[in-house]
């Protein structure tokens, strides 16, 4: 299983080096997303906005859709499709192996995303940095349910809509649990009971990653 | 359904429904070891699910089915796959990978080792393309790299699906040859096509297809 998720996430992720579709639309889509958000709340308000963590999850969900549709993309054609399934990959193994190369996008383009905060949105530098730890587990957790709900989709005539409307209710949770972890991590509070529900959040969907998604391939 | 010595391919009144609807409506065929068998039919004729059907790509919805000695009422289709080879027509690999890197992930997946990959571009007269993004390949290299794919797989089954489509003469003869190759290596080959095959040497059975059964055959 740890040999086939490798060996698909490096795929991925080269896949994704090479069309460079991350680094040209969708990390500037969540830059554009971002930089709304502050002209949304007002140059006098941005500054002073408690706002910012619920914003910065807000982007990330959006531009994590945008995400999910390109990895289950990949596999799109039916002749990529049909000859993929041949190889007999261990389902356990492709989720894990596309959950892992998600994270690792989501994780680069919050890099640029959070510098976007401290720049348009006024979080202070060391909350932000306080809060990495918790928004690496809360992005994984993002990764793991969207690739799940990708394979739900994925296939189908009308995924690119269909995805956001299955996907978002899942998201609502680990929205919150990140948003409210970041909030603690820039004002205080209970940062680590947050992280601890993301934590628990990545584990139960890598769990039904692992359990389901052969089912939801074949489905 | 018991397989039968020298018989890769065994359907009895197949029956293929997605979503309710039949792709194959009571198929019979017996496809034997190391031949070349044909189907021919017009578009919607059933061509391609009967592929998939043989690939464990889609399901048996009734009948009776073997295929390379497994019963497709019972098995567990991914154990099928891994002993089948699928060639599509519209490409059947990354296109933002390179020929190696295509062919180097294929070789992973299947434990196979990477170092053959020289000796199969070699045949299939890519070596000087191994560093080629597949987008940027023509038409016929990429069938070439999709042959490369299955060279290096060995299926002992290989479901090619309209792979004369869009290839010159010499693409043709190139594809005729090695198919003649692969065929006496003992690998059983099934092909979908518009028309029947033009090759004599390959001598392949024509089986003519139409409203997902078989209507016929020379």
């Amino acid at each position: 299983m740890i040999r086939v998720a490798l060996l698909v996430a490096g795929k991925d992720l080269r896949v994704e080096r090479r069309s460079r579709v991350l680094l040209w639309q969708v990390v500037p889509f969540g830059v554009m997303a971002l930089l709304l958000c502050g002209l949304a709340l007002g140059s006098a308000r941005a500054g002073h906005s408690s706002a910012a963590p619920g914003l910065f999850y807000l982007v990330v969900i959006l531009v994590a859709i945008l995400m999910i549709n390109r990895s289950h993309a990949i596999e799109a054609t039916p002749g990529t499709r049909a000859s993929v399934a041949t190889l007999g990959l261990d389902p356990a193994g492709v989720f894990l192996g596309k959950a892992a190369a998600l994270a690792v996008e989501l994780w680069l383009t919050a890099v640029v995303l959070l510098a976007g905060a401290v720049l348009v949105l006024h979080t202070s530098l060391h909350g932000t940095l306080v809060a990495v730890p918790s928004i690496l587990v809360t992005l994984g957790a993002i990764a793991g349910a969207g690739t799940l709900y990708g394979a739900l989709t994925s296939g189908g005539n009308a995924a690119a809509t269909l995805l956001p409307v299955l996907s978002l209710p899942a998201f609502a949770p680990l929205l919150i649990a990140g948003e409210r972890s970041f909030y603690s991590a820039l004002h205080g509070g209970a940062l680590l009971e947050w992280w601890v529900i993301s934590l628990v959040a990545l584990a139960v969907y890598l769990a039904l990653g692992i359990l389901l998604y052969g089912v939801l391939e074949e489905s | 359904m018991e397989s039968i010595e020298g018989t890769s391919v065994l359907l009895r009144d197949a029956v293929s429904l997605v979503n309710g609807f039949p792709l194959l409506s009571g198929v019979d065929v017996e496809l034997h070891s190391s031949s070349l068998t044909v189907l021919v039919g017009a578009n919607g004729a059933g061509k391609t699910s009967l592929l998939r059907l043989l690939a464990g790509l889609i399901g048996l919805s009734s009948g009776e089915g073997s295929v390379l000695g497994m019963d497709l009422a019972t098995i567990d289709r991914r154990q099928l796959r891994r002993r089948v080879g699928w060639l599509g027509h519209e490409g059947s690999f990354y296109d933002d990978l390179t020929v190696a890197e295509n062919l180097t992930f294929a070789a992973k997946a299947l434990d196979r080792p990477v170092d053959e990959l020289t000796t199969v571009l070699d045949r299939v007269d890519l070596i000087g393309r191994r560093d080629t993004v597949a987008k940027q390949l023509s038409a016929g290299q990429r069938r070439r790299l999709g042959l490369a794919w299955l060279l290096l797989r060995r299926p002992e089954l290989w479901l090619l699906d309209e792979p004369y489509a869009s290839l010159d003469d010499e693409g043709r003869t190139f594809f005729d040859a090695l198919l003649g190759e692969v065929l006496e290596r003992g690998a059983t080959v099934v092909v979908s096509a518009h028309d029947p095959l033009r090759s004599a040497q390959l001598r392949p059975r024509t089986v003519l297809m139409a409203g997902g059964r078989i209507v016929g055959e020379t």
